[in-house]
């Protein structure tokens, strides 16, 4: 809009000097409304293309969840959950221990996969390989091991929380 | 200008012509006179229809059609930050566009700009019109709460009332024989695909129209010799004021669209009763009032019938009056064509008074 109220610059004739800081004065406070004017038009339109992430920020600052009856789980197998709004997985290993961890891979982001007969956490993406106890990027592109979870196992169920 | 920015102006000339788009702009004209003011309503009637296509791309982004339809007209209302003022905005637009387009429609008939060269630009505005009432009742249907739901269930029965072919065409509209999520489904198919693919390029035909022939200017004016007449350049001298006129378009839509947010209605169900005092939108209250008191007059089929013919004969009279009042200067035809434009005007404004009055 601020160009809209600059158009009438089209005076050509040679101005006086205090005209011309008159004329100054006058083109950036149109700019600086232009300006004000747009950032009220736009204000809006960002809050509302922006409230699911606003939502799922509110989502995502869950700190720890509770599975229900997970302590059924059977050895060699895995649970995954959504821990606020991201996939997260609980594995029980075949020697009894619980590891609960993100199931977001470090490298861009899919879901990774259990495999029991391998032992180990792969993601099907680019290959990427985690160590199922530790998370520990073994093999493969993923910068960085998985972020371990705290599981305690309980009688109702598991309860996974931000280590 | 820099040399810089010189040779890089040349370069994109050579490529895409700007030289002769700038020397078309500078030769542009608008004729000058009382009158004058009529010209910014198809300009204004054009940023409203901007002022849809970008708010109703906003409302695409949450809008869900189907069963869902009102549970995510009711999550953009309430939850999503400054969703009602979006939905508002979209709502009193589109409002304020039939309105600015009525104006334009009178203007352009009473001062005769239908005449000869512009017979295309007013059968490609009558179009355009039409196609904007059709986006208004499709749009009304969206949200699914009681109101749209019962004026689609009546508004319906005006194609169902057609002889022979209309239970079918009615039928093929609202996807079944109830107006349900099937109904919104296609509805939503038509208003924001099927609809705006028929619009755009009639538009652009309208528009390039007008820089085809340039403004009419009234018979008032006409009737002067050459030397008289007025005209100011487009560029930049009616360009600035046309600009002007849709700040001054944006400033009410969001001062009517944030003062008297629209509403959301109950959702719709079939098993509950109308609500008292439903009425259509006040572009349909004319056409609604005066098939009821056809329909109070004559009684039955033959009332309905008797609607559809009286409404095709005066919108056929209506798109042929360029074909009926051709000569240039005065006559008794060009005088029979303004006293059936003031029976339009004054039949459209009494009907929706009337309307209004009666309702309960």
């Amino acid at each position: 809009m601020s160009e809209v109220l600059n158009l009438p610059h089209i005076v050509k004739e040679p101005a006086e000097p205090g005209e011309q800081r008159t004329r100054r004065a006058f083109l950036v406070a149109a700019g600086a409304a232009g300006l004000a004017y747009t950032a009220a038009l736009a204000y809006p339109i960002y809050r509302y293309l922006a409230s699911p992430q606003e939502m799922e920020a509110a989502a995502s600052a869950v700190t720890e969840v509770t599975l229900k009856d997970a302590q059924k789980l059977p050895k060699g197998s895995v649970l995954m959950f959504k821990f606020g709004t991201a996939p997260g997985m609980l594995i029980h290993h075949e020697d009894g221990r619980w590891i609960a961890m993100t199931a977001v891979c470090t490298h861009l982001g899919c879901t990774v996969k259990y495999e029991a007969d391998q032992d180990r956490i792969h993601c099907s993406c680019h290959g990427g390989v985690y160590n199922a106890y530790t998370g520990a990027n073994v093999s493969g592109p993923p910068p960085r091991p998985l972020k371990l979870y705290k599981a305690t196992v309980g009688d109702a169920g598991v309860n996974v929380s931000r280590a | 200008m820099t040399s810089k920015t010189a040779s890089l102006y040349d370069w994109v000339d050579e490529r895409l012509g700007l030289s002769e788009l700038a020397a078309f702009a500078r030769h542009k004209q608008v004729p000058v006179h009382k009158q004058s003011f009529w010209y910014y309503w198809g300009g204004i009637s054009l940023f409203l229809f901007l002022v849809q296509c970008f708010t109703g791309v906003l409302l695409l982004v949450y809008y869900r059609p189907g069963a869902e339809a009102y549970e995510s007209v009711r999550q953009i209302t309430f939850n999503m930050h400054f969703g009602w003022l979006i939905r508002s905005a979209h709502s009193w637009s589109a409002n304020l566009m039939i309105f600015s387009i009525l104006v334009h429609m009178f203007s352009v008939f009473f001062m005769k700009a239908y005449r000869k060269p512009r017979e295309f630009g007013w059968l490609s505005g009558m179009a355009l019109l039409g196609i904007a009432s059709v986006f208004g009742f499709s749009g009304y249907l969206l949200p699914m709460d009681e109101l749209s739901y019962f004026a689609t269930k009546v508004g319906l029965e005006i194609p169902a009332a057609v002889p022979v072919v209309g239970p079918f065409i009615a039928n093929l509209l609202r996807g079944g024989l109830q107006v349900n999520e099937f109904t919104v489904q296609r509805f939503f198919a038509l208003h924001v695909v099927v609809l705006p693919a028929l619009f755009l390029p009639l538009l652009g035909f309208h528009l390039w129209l007008v820089q085809r022939h340039g403004n009419a200017v009234p018979p008032s004016e006409e009737a002067k010799p050459l030397a008289e007449r007025k005209a100011a350049p487009f560029f930049p001298n009616f360009l600035v004021k046309d600009l002007a006129m849709w700040l001054v378009s944006l400033n009410i839509l969001a001062l009517l669209a944030s003062v008297f947010p629209w509403s959301l209605g109950k959702p719709a169900d079939p098993l509950v009763p109308a609500p008292a005092g439903i009425h259509p939108e006040w572009y349909f209250m004319s056409p609604f009032e005066m098939l009821k008191i056809l329909g109070n007059a004559l009684p039955g089929e033959a009332g309905e019938i008797a609607g559809i013919l009286f409404f095709t004969l005066g919108i056929v009279l209506w798109l042929l009056i360029p074909f009926y009042d051709t000569r240039k200067f005065a006559g008794s035809r060009a005088r029979a064509a303004h006293y059936f434009g003031l029976l339009a005007v004054f039949a459209l404004l009494a009907t929706t008074v009337i309307g209004y009055w009666t309702i309960r």
